[in-house]
């Protein structure tokens, strides 16, 4: 059983292929990581699966049934999205933001989603402050909380639904982008698909049971990070050759590292346990 | 990213409390600003070239014997001049503050208004095109004619805006204004023309237009505008929850399950039939549509299930006192509304900017 699938997927604006030909099928419960280089359609694939962006050819099915046959309301009932940036227009308060995400926004369950959410961001102490005031690190946990209400709402009356990321670390600190691992590693563990573009291979490889690499408009690469993650697929698609990316002398690097201690079995790299 | 660190272990967060007014529950707000209203109304009723004392007017509403020539003169003044003119103003300043805020919604911007992106403009042409044509194509025309026309000018001028400066849905609010001017100008042209064809009679209508006033109000006016008020009153609670989650932008409020581009639809006409009423009722009033929203939301924040059921009432209030300055301060002689909304709003807009300015660095 899947939650989303797309089968031959394309998209086109104007005369360039932004998806040619994209099969992507996420079952309940699995991680998938997007990545690849800028203008591979990491996002764009994101667009589709979210129902934002009618694809030109190919087919999209959420839970089994075509993705345009639902309403805007009833979607937001199965999928949640996470854009990369949001711009609040008005002066909301954070606690009337995250409530957004539980439709009407009224009644105890509201509440108490609203304050499971806040908690698992880590904003309780600024839920009543406006968002306009927040950094954008905190805005974007914000939103993040939105969503996650949105998820528990819908999954509260349909089951297991789908969690869309774009980029959601890269307004994060090194300690909240390793909440959001495990934040999002909980979700999915409770049933949830999540699908999240990422730029940093390191977060793919942490997050991620399967990592698809986008290339050109279509999926060069998918699977487990140990076999996507090469020094072959870097050259092919990063353009950047690993050998070249050898440690000068007391700069610390994390990629080389993350990708060697990867591709070897052995305990997760000391970065990941930071802070635990 | 400070206090993320510094709360983490703290595992008591505490509640200050959301700035300014918000905490009050939403009928208080309300109920306060429905009280202001009526007061407001009793002591316009009251004031005028002919004043009524409190006491008489009591009397005058009816609920004395109307005998003594005081109390059927009181209640000539009352019932055929002023209370016509008071609902008028409070049915105008509410339907311009509603629209102001739809907008300001619809277009992510607090700085959005009908009468200054040529919305109203567009409503005025067309009812000026209405008197001027109206009389020579059509062989004369209802009261009911005006109303339906100048909604279909804000109506036509407000789909061109949206078509203009909205790009793969997102509306760029710079195009939006310099588009608002032009077709602002174009209207003012056209109502210029019509000025030109017009006789005299229709001249001095089409000048009541262009400068807003109430003076004209009279009972099948009032009842012109009812239907298009209460259209829009039953109309507001559908767009609430889903002007709010537009301000986190189209493509968000999609992915909370709001059908964006119908919402958009519904609240472009809502729009303009509340300008369109309101224009055809009193001509071009400005700076309600921008001043009422924004006083509110400083006091009870953006959200719009307060927000636009306050702007009914606040709006009716701030035109009602509008209107009462207008007649009063030149009494018996009058200035036309337009110019007291003009003298107070145009500097607060421009405070509005400047602060705004500061904010996002315009």
């Amino acid at each position: 059983m899947t939650v989303i699938e797309a089968t031959g997927v394309t998209v086109r604006a104007g005369r360039a292929t932004l998806l040619d030909g994209v099969d992507l099928a996420v079952a309940p419960g699995e991680t998938v990581a997007i990545v690849g280089p800028n203008g591979a359609g990491k996002s764009t694939l994101l667009r589709v699966l979210s129902g934002d962006l009618r694809p030109a050819a190919g087919d999209v099915r959420l839970k089994g049934a075509a993705l345009g046959s639902y309403p805007p309301k009833r979607l937001a009932g199965h999928r949640a999205v996470l854009s990369q940036s949001i711009s609040v227009a008005f002066p909301f308060t954070v606690d009337e933001i995250v409530r957004m995400g539980a439709g009407d926004g009224h009644g105890p369950h509201a509440d108490a989603l609203v304050e499971a959410a806040l908690a698992e961001v880590d904003l309780l102490a600024c839920r009543d402050r406006l968002i306009t005031t927040l950094s954008g690190g905190e805005q974007h946990r914000a939103h993040f909380a939105r969503v996650l209400v949105q998820l528990a709402r819908g999954e509260a009356d349909n089951g297991p639904g789908l969690l869309l990321l774009d980029e959601p670390t890269a307004a994060l600190d090194l300690r909240h982008q390793i909440d959001f691992v495990t934040l999002t590693r909980a979700r999915a563990k409770a049933g949830t698909a999540v699908v999240a573009v990422l730029h940093d291979l390191n977060l793919a490889a942490s997050f991620a049971d399967r990592v698809v690499v986008m290339h050109r408009a279509r999926i060069a690469a998918a699977g487990p990070a140990q076999s996507v993650i090469t020094g072959e697929m870097l050259s092919r698609v990063f353009d950047v050759e690993l050998a070249a990316c050898g440690l000068p002398v007391g700069t610390p690097c994390v990629l080389p590292h993350m990708i060697t201690s990867r591709v070897r079995p052995g305990p997760p790299p000391a970065w990941t346990r930071a802070g635990r | 990213m400070t206090d993320g660190a510094a709360t983490r272990h703290s595992p008591v967060a505490e509640r200050s409390g959301p700035p300014g007014l918000r905490a009050l529950p939403r009928w208080v707000v309300l109920a306060a600003l429905a009280v202001l209203l009526v007061a407001a109304a009793l002591a316009s009723a009251a004031i005028g070239a002919a004043g009524i004392p409190p006491g008489r007017l009591v009397t005058a509403l009816g609920l004395g014997d109307a005998t003594s020539p005081d109390v059927a003169r009181d209640r000539l003044i009352l019932l055929s001049i002023r209370l016509p003119r008071i609902v008028l103003a409070v049915t105008v300043g509410a339907l311009l503050a509603t629209a102001g805020t739809i907008m300001q919604g619809l277009f992510r911007n607090p700085l959005a208004d009908p009468g200054l992106v040529g919305v109203s403009a567009g409503a005025g042409l067309a009812a000026a095109a209405t008197i001027v044509l109206g009389d020579r194509l059509l062989g004369g025309f209802g009261p009911e004619a005006l109303p339906l026309a100048a909604f279909a000018g804000a109506l036509g001028v407000t789909a061109m805006l949206y078509r203009i400066a909205t790009r793969e849905g997102r509306t760029s609010i710079a195009t939006l204004l310099l588009a608002g001017l032009a077709l602002g100008a174009l209207a003012g042209a056209g109502t210029g023309l019509l000025v030109f064809l017009a006789d005299d009679r229709q001249l001095r209508d089409i000048t009541f237009w262009t400068l807003g006033s109430m003076a004209g109000a009279t009972w099948p006016k009032v009842w012109a505008m009812l239907p298009f008020l209460a259209a829009v009153l039953v109309s507001l609670p559908m767009i609430a929850r889903g002007l709010d989650m537009l301000v986190l932008g189209e493509a968000e409020a999609f992915h909370m399950g709001v059908p964006v581009e119908s919402l958009k639809r519904f609240a472009i006409v809502l729009m303009a039939a509340a300008v369109g009423a309101a224009v055809a009722a009193s001509g071009v009033i400005g700076f309600v549509g921008i001043v009422v929203p924004h006083l509110l939301r400083l006091v009870i924040g953006p959200a719009h299930r307060t927000l636009l059921p306050a702007g009914v009432l606040f709006g009716g209030l701030v035109l009602l006192v509008a209107d009462t300055i207008a007649r009063t301060l030149a009494s018996p002689a009058e200035l036309p509304v337009g110019i007291v909304t003009a003298l107070i709003g145009a500097p607060f807009f421009l405070v509005l900017l400047l602060r705004q300015r500061a904010v996002v660095g315009l």
